[in-house]
């Protein structure tokens, strides 16, 4: 076993990894003894029952909150060893989408995205912009001057994701992009980030409730031409990387693609996926 | 109702005076660092100093109105009608115009920015701020307090303006005495010691206001309860803190300025 400060071996090929990591709050253990990685360029879905730690997860990824024991190492660097200083400068590198938008309510949708570009001072027109470029990625160039309370909750959702994209990130978090949506919602939430992954590539992690996600996510891929996701055909999975993550009384107990998960004998596993 | 032993209790109260201690020092810390949010203190300036001034303006005038009415049946019992000018200066200037001051600005404002920043908190804004690489304590915390520390300093003269004011309009109107004698007297009564004293109180009891209404919305906990009782516990704490501070305060300022 690496030390707590030993750096990471394969920093270009991985985007996270989680060594040991444990977590409890109020003397109840969330994680314990939790270890994964996630690659470059790779989709990992975390399923898992409400209060298993899921987005304990993303939060522990950013240095949100910090682990009890474990390193956590995001694009190279040890988190559990960071300033917050040191972290505002990583986390320029990575997205995260939070459960319930999390926007900011006295500011409009165009500050909202803008966030990040306005704090780094970049000049106005430049802002402006790629504010506009990511609400079209998202489809929704029309709320710029409108406020998170007049959207919504499917467009407060797909504002968020256009906030964490604006910089284009190394890593996205999505903390249960379709929890709580209609299933048509649900369906272009899912839409927009197959589209992000197949097109930018971008490492994520994605906390999510339904499995219907997760399973359209493996199997499917964006088209860009009809605009509109496609069913894989040849069951040729792995160009679309994407795996799963179940997590199970503070701990991992499967990891690895969508074809594995259906192999996998284990009793909890097999009632999850039914 | 939940029981807790000594020991946990003991230990909550001392973790959250650590906490005050850090929101308190970096509050004043990052005014030293890079960036410095000026459209958010001036935001935040108009909001607590132009926002507070009816309230502070017709608190002072009405104290100073019933210092002269209080004080006047008293003083003309020994013939010192008078005095009445240098009575009120005095109370209003040293003592009741800082805290009263304060007090109406807490009630306001510590309320206001545990609430504020309570919601924020439930709601992930906070998270979501670090998590965009903003320091939540430098643009939410540090403006406030910097504000509140500026706006008070000002709001308490004016305070002590409209109390002198007050008691001047009811001198003249119901006990007849004359202008110059009061403002005569409520002139030559005051010292640069008082003055000095009346000026150091609202800056301490600014920056009391603010770190405790910025401490407890920051520590926020269980969704709009939890704001709900985050507001009542920054305007509890900050008055009594207020009320206490101006007893170490006035005594410190006593034996320093003897």
């Amino acid at each position: 076993m690496s030390s707590p400060n030993s750096p990471l071996e394969n920093s270009e090929n991985e985007a996270i990894v989680f060594r040991d990591v444990s977590i409890g709050f109020d003397g109840l253990q969330v994680l314990e003894d939790v270890s994964f990685q996630l690659r470059r360029g790779e989709t990992k879905i975390l399923f898992g029952v409400a209060g298993s730690g899921k987005s304990t997860i993303l939060k522990l990824c950013l240095g949100l909150l910090r682990p009890d024991k474990g390193n956590i190492f995001v694009l190279g660097h040890d988190v559990t060893i960071m300033t917050e200083e040191q972290l505002f400068e990583l986390r320029s590198k990575v997205g995260i989408v939070f459960q319930e938008s999390a926007l900011f309510d006295s500011m409009n949708v165009h500050d909202n995205v803008a966030f990040r570009l306005m704090e780094e001072k970049l000049p106005e027109n430049e802002v402006d912009r790629r504010v506009k470029e990511a609400l079209r990625f998202v489809e929704l160039e029309h709320t710029v001057g409108m406020l998170p309370s007049e959207l919504s909750g499917g467009m407060r959702r797909r504002v968020g994701i256009a906030r964490a994209i604006i910089t284009q990130p190394e890593i996205l978090l999505y903390d249960s992009p379709t929890g709580g949506l209609d299933p048509i919602t649900s369906t272009t939430i899912v839409e927009l980030i197959m589209k992000q992954r197949d097109e930018s590539h971008t490492s994520s992690l994605l906390v999510s409730h339904r499995l219907q996600d997760g399973f359209v996510l493996a199997s499917h891929s964006y088209d860009p031409v009809a605009k509109h996701m496609k069913a894989i055909e040849n069951g040729d999975h792995s160009r679309v990387n994407t795996t799963f993550l179940i997590l199970k009384d503070c701990r991992v107990i499967f990891d690895g693609t969508a074809e594995e998960l259906g192999q996998v004998q284990d009793p909890y596993v097999r009632e999850y996926i039914s | 109702m939940e029981l807790i032993s000594p020991a946990d209790f003991v230990k909550r109260n001392v973790l959250a005076v650590q906490d005050y201690y850090a929101v308190a020092t970096r509050s004043i810390s990052n005014i030293f660092r890079r960036p410095r949010y000026m459209a958010d203190m001036i935001q935040q300036a108009d909001l607590i100093g132009v926002g507070s001034l009816p309230i502070v303006v017709l608190t002072g005038t009405f104290t100073g109105v019933v210092l002269a009415l209080n004080t006047s049946d008293t003083l003309q019992r020994f013939g010192s009608l008078s005095l009445t000018g240098q009575l009120v200066s005095l109370s209003m200037v040293k003592e009741l115009g800082p805290v009263l001051t304060s007090l109406m600005v807490a009630g306001r404002n510590a309320s206001g920015m545990a609430s504020e920043l309570g919601s924020m908190k439930v709601t992930e804004q906070i998270d979501a701020m670090r998590a965009l690489g903003t320091d939540p304590y430098k643009k939410l915390v540090t403006p406030r307090v910097a504000a509140t520390v500026f706006m008070m300093f000002f709001l308490t003269i004016i305070s002590d303006l409209m109390g002198l004011i007050g008691g001047y309009i009811y001198s003249v109107a119901m006990l007849r005495l004359d202008t110059y004698q009061y403002w005569n007297k409520a002139y030559q009564a005051l010292t640069y010691n008082d003055i000095l004293t009346g000026l150091i109180k609202p800056i301490v009891f600014g920056f009391i206001i603010s770190t405790i209404g910025c401490y407890y919305g920051m520590s926020t906990k269980g969704g709009t309860q939890g704001v709900g009782r985050s507001t009542t516990q920054a305007v509890v704490a900050s008055s009594v803190m207020i009320l206490a501070t101006d007893v170490l305060v006035s005594q410190l300022l006593l034996t320093v300025l003897r």
